[in-house]
């Protein structure tokens, strides 16, 4: 099962501002629902994303019960050498997800 | 030509283009429901990046490529890259299946190849495997005209489409069409009517936080008027089906689509 997309440009110029978009499969189950018999629903949502580029953490975000189900997240950063930009996502009950992508800055 | 005889001729043409006359949205009057939504919503439907339907047409590419059943053959076996055999396919269901003798879904027809060629069982409706090789094979489809094939062997089954659509049934007591055909454009509570195309299904609805089927769609309506909504793959709701993409003919297919 696909766990995630993430878009990362393939080339860039060195120092150009590049647009990283990832989309996460996840319930995001917000522990807030209910069953039909009104036993509550729990929690189960990512809880953090990590985005290294080269090893050096670049991006992160802790996500909360609110967010939509699938969340995507797009953030920029500086091209700075060629490598890979890899992405993590960790939450409730040992949820982990990874996924990695190339780019060659010229 | 005199006026008058442009009407009559442009009557007769209206009655011979359509199953039944009836107050139908003209041809160029029909809108796609992505005509009605927000710039952002429409954004993430046009870039596969952030598409979350793309999780499922990914999910139904393993599927495709994976063997299953006694006969241990996968999809790919039989008909290759659905890249190339699956094009337009989706724009032609339902389609009329001669061993049933009525027309089946997309649903249904992957289901028949999954019982009868790969001699697997088949897949729940609505179930992540069989969304995601409908989302798949329906992907292949986008940009295309939806054309299902009207002839004698599915009139029927599209006039019986066409009566449930102009039926009042439920305790509210309203039809399909007094909402999609008479009132599309107007609000139902905060949100726009739209025309009732099915376009982009299986789609990413926004409130499902979810892919879903046509037939998802259509129990939601069935329940909102307070109608008992058929079971998934019932008689009723293929023909319904059948009927909405006919009313839909010529419109582009968007699968994946995405929806509020």
């Amino acid at each position: 099962m696909v766990n995630a997309i993430v878009n990362v440009p393939a080339q860039a110029r060195r120092g150009e501002i590049i647009e990283i978009k990832t989309l996460a499969r996840h319930a995001m189950e917000t522990g807030f629902r209910r069953t039909q018999l009104g036993e509550l629903i729990p929690r189960d949502i990512i809880t953090q994303f990590v985005c290294t580029y080269n090893g050096a953490e670049i991006f992160r975000a802790e996500l909360h019960p609110a967010i939509a189900a699938n969340p995507l997240l797009t953030f920029t950063t500086v091209a700075t050498e060629s490598g890979t930009i890899a992405f993590k996502w960790t939450g409730d009950n040992g949820y982990s997800a990874t996924a990695t992508a190339a780019i060659t800055v010229a | 030509m005199s006026v008058a005889a442009a009407a009559r001729l442009a009557a007769v043409v209206c009655i011979l283009a359509s199953p039944a006359a009836g107050a139908e949205i003209a041809l160029a009057e029909r809108r796609s429901g992505y005509e009605f939504m927000g710039r952002e919503t429409r954004a993430m439907q046009d870039d596969d990046a952030v598409n979350p339907g793309m999780l499922w047409v990914l999910d139904g590419e393993a599927l495709w490529n994976r063997r299953a059943g006694a006969a241990a053959r996968a999809c790919a076996d039989c008909h290759g890259d659905a890249r190339t055999s699956m094009q337009g396919v989706a724009a032609r269901y339902p389609a009329f299946d001669a061993t049933r003798g009525r027309p089946i879904n997309l649903e249904q027809r992957i289901n028949a190849c999954r019982t009868d060629r790969q001699q697997a069982s088949a897949l729940a409706f609505e179930g992540a495997e069989l969304l995601a090789l409908a989302a798949h094979v329906a992907r292949q489809s986008r940009g295309l005209p939806i054309e299902p094939a009207i002839d004698e062997r599915t009139k029927p089954f599209v006039e019986a489409g066409r009566a449930t659509f102009f039926r009042r049934q439920g305790q509210l007591n309203l039809a399909c069409a007094q909402c999609h055909d008479d009132r599309w454009g107007a609000k139902l509570a905060g949100n726009t009517i739209p025309q009732a195309h099915p376009t982009g299904y299986p789609l990413y609805r926004l409130e499902w936080q979810s892919l879903g089927s046509l037939q998802r769609r259509l129990r939601n309506c069935f329940i909102g008027i307070r109608a008992e909504p058929h079971a998934y793959g019932a008689p009723e709701f293929v023909d319904l089906e059948l009927y909405l993409m006919w009313r839909a003919r010529g419109m582009k297919v968007e699968s994946p689509a995405v929806r509020p």
